[in-house]
């Protein structure tokens, strides 16, 4: 019994956010699909709060659920001609995004199989991880990757003398990749204005 | 994970105080011997049902109020008959009229979303009410990120407002809902930057610490901290009277323009949890107001020291185990002060209702973004500066470097050594992971 209440909030915010994102590919409706994405997004957040993570759960809901969905169901209202806008995929972009979709879980699969789970730190009473640095004790979980992003490279810089000059890691690319997204934002915003005035 | 404070309850911090610290979870583990799991959930539910009792009577009490309130604004009696001379039981008799009522949904709407939205507004409303502090460990949920946990969760029932006046097929309540999903997008940042104002004073999240920092006389409060402080409550209680989209700010009702605005179709026991969640979420944002500003549930005349801190400890095990009278009554007395002041913020937000006319959207629009934005950026901006001008001021005057009206930045803390926290700086708790988890 205990242990089903341990477990119960990871059972059902996992099943509330798959069954959400299902939901929302299976939809054809934005304003629902907006809906189920509340839902899902609401559960990840839940997810974190169940994971001690108060502050990433709090900001999932902050920007996605607050933010984001909000502006997406503003603009949805803002440019609906009819009062329900429904979407339907031809079957050439079923493949397309079913490949890319394939693709991803793919990635995300093989990445979560990677991790040696059984080896992964144990949390001490007071719940804090470990210190200290090593992949392979850490179960090869994927935090180089983000040490990486954030341009510390842990697995090449240490040990090393200090004079030494640092490893790059790769938060250039990242950053750049985050303007990116921001200019072509900006530029879909432009494109779409200037055939409107064209008409 | 809350401050330990003075020596009486460094003493006491493996003893029993049931009702005042720890949490119910950590009581049941060690009391009663329930397993972790179990206690989490046993702990949930006393608290998902205490804070619901509030959020449900606390709209039964605002409403009547707000009746007689504009009743005597506007020179009538407002309810007299039912239940009494003063009409208490008014309310009442509206909630019986509204389950009875029948549950209408229009031949045009979206019938899933119409009727799932209302809850959307409820749950957002209620959700806040996990991080309020009632008094110093009476506090369903004591997350570190206290005051961004409840600004987040406000910030959601926008959405169902939106979704409700979309799903209902209607022109009005389109336009309700557009309104309100502009209006509320635009208030949210000053809102945020107003409670970032006395945040960045304290150098806290947490609303146990923020309300702890402000302990002893009136004059510690974070409004008369500094001149920013006391100009960003005013602007914080404008911003968030209009993100409750009360009146003066109530476009999205906007009875004269737009019949009944997002709720137009509902009506019914759906219609009565958007009123619900209004009134909930009055109390909320005026909760935010009396925590960050107006000292939370310390009563401003330096009792605390004198009597309840003592009284802390008193009385232990009595009628049963790990039940603390002492600490019973102390955190009693800080739940009512906490409350009075809430429901006195609530009614000064009924008074400007019926005080003030309702602004044009253009009007309510140009005065987020022409002047509450800029007059929120700018005391955020000026909080930052203050303690060093201060600084500098205070060690030209005189040779000791340091004032007490402000210090430099980056040291938490309002009052010299905040209470209880021990000299390394570090929190302390005896039992990982107590708090329920819901």
């Amino acid at each position: 019994m205990s242990e089903i209440l341990k477990h119960g909030p990871l059972v059902v915010f996992g099943a509330t956010a798959v069954g959400g994102a299902i939901a929302v590919v299976l939809t054809q409706n934005v304003v629902r699909m907006a809906f189920w994405l509340i839902l899902s997004l609401g559960a990840m957040a839940g997810l974190f709060f169940s994971l001690n993570a108060d502050f990433v759960g709090t900001a999932q809901l902050l920007i996605y659920v607050g933010g984001t969905l909000v502006l997406l169901i503003f603009g949805v209202m803002l440019t609906a001609s009819g009062p329900f806008v429904s979407i339907k995929s031809s079957a050439g972009d079923l493949v397309k995004s079913g490949v890319a979709g394939g693709l991803l879980l793919t990635l995300i699969l093989i990445t979560a199989c990677q991790v040696h789970w059984e080896s992964t730190p144990a949390y001490d009473e007071v719940g804090v991880m470990s210190a200290g640095y090593n992949a392979t004790a850490d179960g090869n979980t994927t935090r180089p990757l983000g040490h990486a992003f954030l341009g510390a490279r842990p697995d090449k810089d240490l040990g090393r003398p200090p004079t030494d000059h640092l490893s790059p890691g790769y938060l250039l690319p990242f950053e750049i990749v985050s303007v990116h997204l921001l200019v072509v934002l900006v530029g879909a915003a432009y494109l779409a204005r200037a055939k409107k005035r064209k008409a | 994970m809350r401050w330990e404070y003075g020596e009486i309850h460094t003493e006491m911090a493996g003893m029993n105080v049931f009702l005042a610290d720890g949490g119910i979870a950590e009581y049941l583990v060690r009391h009663w011997e329930y397993r972790q799991g179990t206690a989490l959930a046993i702990a949930a539910l006393i608290h998902a049902v205490l804070i619901i009792h509030f959020f449900a009577v606390a709209p039964l009490v605002f409403i009547w109020l707000e009746r007689k309130v504009a009743g005597r604004i506007q020179d009538r009696l407002g309810p007299t008959r039912v239940g009494g001379k003063f009409g208490w039981l008014q309310t009442l008799a509206d909630g019986i009229k509204l389950i009875q009522k029948e549950d209408l949904c229009p031949q045009a709407a979206d019938r899933m979303l119409f009727r799932l939205s209302p809850y959307l507004v409820f749950v957002a409303s209620f959700a806040a009410f996990i991080v309020l502090p009632w008094s110093d460990g009476w506090i369903a949920q004591n997350l570190d990120v206290g005051i961004f946990f409840m600004l987040a969760v406000m910030s959601l029932e926008v959405m169902g407002v939106i979704l409700a006046g979309y799903s209902s097929g209607s022109k009005w309540a389109l336009f309700g809902g557009m309104r309100e999903a502009a209006q509320v997008v635009s208030y949210e940042i000053p809102m945020a930057i107003c409670a970032l104002v006395p945040v960045t004073v304290l150098g806290t999240l947490n609303m146990v610490e923020i309300g702890w920092a402000q302990s002893g006389f009136l004059t510690n409060w974070m409004i008369f901290h500094d001149p920013f402080c006391f100009i960003a409550f005013f602007v914080y209680f404008t911003v968030a009277t209009a993100s409750v989209k009360r009146a003066p700010f109530d476009l999205a009702e906007a009875e004269s323009e737009l019949v009944a605005g997002f709720h137009t179709e509902y009506s019914g026991i759906r219609w009565s949890y958007f009123f619900m969640a209004e009134y909930g979420s009055m109390f909320a944002v005026s909760g935010i107001a009396t925590a960050l500003f107006l000292g939370g549930w310390q009563t401003g005349i330096g009792i605390e020291e004198a009597i309840l801190i003592p009284l802390r400890g008193w009385g232990e095990n009595f009628l049963f185990k790990g039940f603390t009278v002492g600490n019973y009554i102390a955190n009693l007395v800080g739940c009512v002060v906490f409350i009075s002041k809430g429901c006195l913020l609530v009614i000064v937000q009924m008074w400007v209702r019926w005080t003030l006319p309702r602004l044009r959207i253009d009007q309510v629009m140009a005065a987020c973004l022409k002047y509450l934005l800029p007059i929120s950026c700018f005391l955020f901006l000026g909080v930052t500066v203050w303690p060093l001008i201060l600084y500098e001021a205070s060690s030209a005057m005189s040779a000791t470097p340091r004032t007490t009206l402000g210090r430099p930045l980056g040291e938490k803390g309002h009052s010299p050594e905040p209470r209880g926290r021990t000299s390394d700086g570090k929190k302390t708790s005896s039992v990982p992971g107590q708090e329920a988890r819901s």
